[in-house]
């Protein structure tokens, strides 16, 4: 497989994304906004508790602004421009190409996410990790990864979650060209990731009974295995078996994926004229 | 032909277009009330592990939590028109015909859309207010039932003067903003805990700046019998979703400069 128009594509989705400063800075005020309240609603129910917790406020308040900083990591909605192909029929031109189809969108997808996410990222790590202490909210501040090990596993966490974020970004995509319509699969990812991420509480709070299941899901893999990792709530053998399930699944859903745009694209049916 | 009248045109005609999608309207709904749900789910979760926050029972939040949605539900189906003006209406320069016509803008800006897919955060917000009667064991009498109409009427008003304020922000920006999210959805996520869990800087914003307090949080003290962390007088904790309506009022007033100082972009 040749690499270069795959790194092409990359480079320049990022180029286009990197424009859109003024929306990155007002979508950055939201998220620290948000971020604070989350935080001061942790603050709240730590306060008056006397059992032991999954684990401590220091690291739920950590858990949330990594959330904040990695949000648009995360599959909240088809590529807008690839339901729009498939509706004018334009799709008929990216079928021309002299590419994989699924990996062309596929590498489209992970620039989109990483250009987004890289300012984001920075500008929420300043924020949170160095401008809160300094202000005097040190309490509330984005801790550094426990130690050596952490830090090294989750910077491999993080790749595979943009990889495991595409694969599944790419099965709404997949969803668009069946449907012709980003709505049905943009109404139905969107509480799945909410529910089974840990992006709306961290998953080891809900009941021990189900820890197991929330484990093993794929979307364990978008947060909760990640940033465990990072403050050192999963470490040694435990982080490399949660490493392993976000590979795994990445694996499973970039294969399974290719086989039906495969299919679906032999019985797709250009629009328009 | 009245305000109202012509009104309700409007809803007509954009109730019959989104009927033209049956499909799309349901898998909508019902992926907002999911979307929506889990977040309650999330609440859940917390409070079997912790108890309480603060003092405050899962009952109890749920009520907070059922009121602000179902407000803000009703508010974010109105106000389509304030929601998307700056890209709809000035960018394109669309607000030309909207000031031609012998109507307030304002009028035809509500008549714009009633989203009727925002029924699923609604939908949600009323099961939880039915979970949390249940748990609490509430008897809606008069009194209770004024006390939460007025909590949500007050809500409501106060959510759409803040999409107004969004909309005038757009005749200096073109664009809309994603910044008004903070008050909008960044404004139901706090309200739906009590604010005495917040600290005093953030609890006294959304009680004196953007009166969220006032509409919801104070009436709702009102219905379970606590009288707050001031020991607010009765009639003061009734009247104040009265508030968001001055609230709405401000806002209508920086409307109209807006309006004055609008230029069309034209095309």
């Amino acid at each position: 497989m040749r690499v270069r128009p795959y790194l092409t594509v990359f480079r320049m989705r990022f180029a286009l994304m990197l424009q859109y400063r003024a929306a990155a800075l007002a979508g950055f005020g939201t998220q620290c906004w948000w971020g604070f309240i989350k935080v001061m609603v942790f603050a709240a129910f730590f306060r008056g508790t006397l059992t032991r917790q999954p684990m401590n406020l220091a690291q739920a308040i950590t858990y949330v602004w990594l959330g904040q900083a990695f949000l648009v990591l995360l599959p909240w909605a088809a590529d807008p421009e690839i339901a729009e192909m498939v509706r004018t029929g334009n799709v008929a031109y990216d079928r021309l190409r002299p590419l994989d189809t699924y990996f062309f969108w596929y590498v489209r997808a992970m620039a989109w996410m990483v250009a987004r996410a890289v300012p984001r990222c920075a500008m929420m790590f300043a924020f949170a990790a160095i401008l809160m202490p300094i202000v005097g909210l040190g309490d509330w501040r984005l801790r550094m990864p426990s130690n050596l090990e952490a830090s090294a596993l989750f910077a491999g966490a993080i790749a595979g979650v943009v990889l495991l974020s595409s694969a599944l970004v790419m099965l709404v995509n997949l969803a668009c060209v069946i449907t012709l319509s980003e709505r049905g699969a943009n109404a139905l990812i969107v509480p799945l990731v909410l529910a089974l991420s840990g992006s709306i509480v961290p998953l080891p709070f809900f009941p021990n009974w189900m820890q197991p299941f929330l484990f093993v899901q794929p979307f364990a893999g978008l947060v909760d295995i990640p940033y465990r990792i990072y403050f050192g709530g999963l470490s040694g053998w435990v982080a490399i078996a949660g490493l392993a399930q976000m590979f795994g699944w990445t694996i499973v859903l970039v294969f399974g994926g290719h086989r039906a745009m495969t299919a679906a694209m032999n019985r797709l049916q250009v629009q328009g004229g | 032909m009245n305000a109202l009248g012509l009104y309700r045109r409007y809803v007509g005609a954009s109730l019959r277009a989104q009927m033209q999608y049956p499909g799309s309207f349901l898998m909508i709904s019902i992926g907002q009330f999911v979307a929506t749900f889990v977040e309650f789910v999330g609440i859940w979760a917390l409070f079997r592990r912790f108890g309480q926050i603060r003092g405050w029972s899962f009952a109890e939040i749920a009520l907070f939590y059922g009121t602000i949605n179902v407000s803000f539900a009703l508010a974010d189906a109105i106000s389509r028109g304030f929601d998307v003006f700056g890209t709809e209406f000035v960018r394109t320069g669309n607000f030309d015909r909207l000031l031609l016509r012998p109507r307030a803008t304002t009028l035809q800006l509500l008549g714009y859309e009633l989203r009727l897919n925002r029924v699923g955060r609604l939908m949600q917000g009323v099961l939880v207010l039915g979970i949390a009667t249940h748990l609490l064991g509430i008897e809606w009498d008069v009194r209770k039932l004024a006390l939460i109409v007025a909590a949500v009427a007050g809500s409501v008003v106060l959510f759409v003067g803040i999409l107004i304020l969004q909309a005038t922000l757009a005749f200096w920006t073109i664009e809309s903003l994603e910044i008004a999210n903070t008050l909008t959805y960044g404004g139901v996520e706090a309200a739906q805990y009590p604010l005495d869990i917040y600290s005093r800087w953030f609890r006294n914003f959304l009680i004196f700046v953007v009166p969220i307090g006032c509409v919801s949080y104070f009436p709702i003290l009102r219905l379970l019998g606590h009288r707050g962390p001031w020991q607010a007088p009765g009639w003061l904790l009734d009247g104040a979703p009265l508030c968001g309506v001055l609230f709405l009022l401000m806002s209508l007033c920086v409307w109209r400069i807006g309006v004055r100082h609008y230029t069309s972009t034209g095309t």
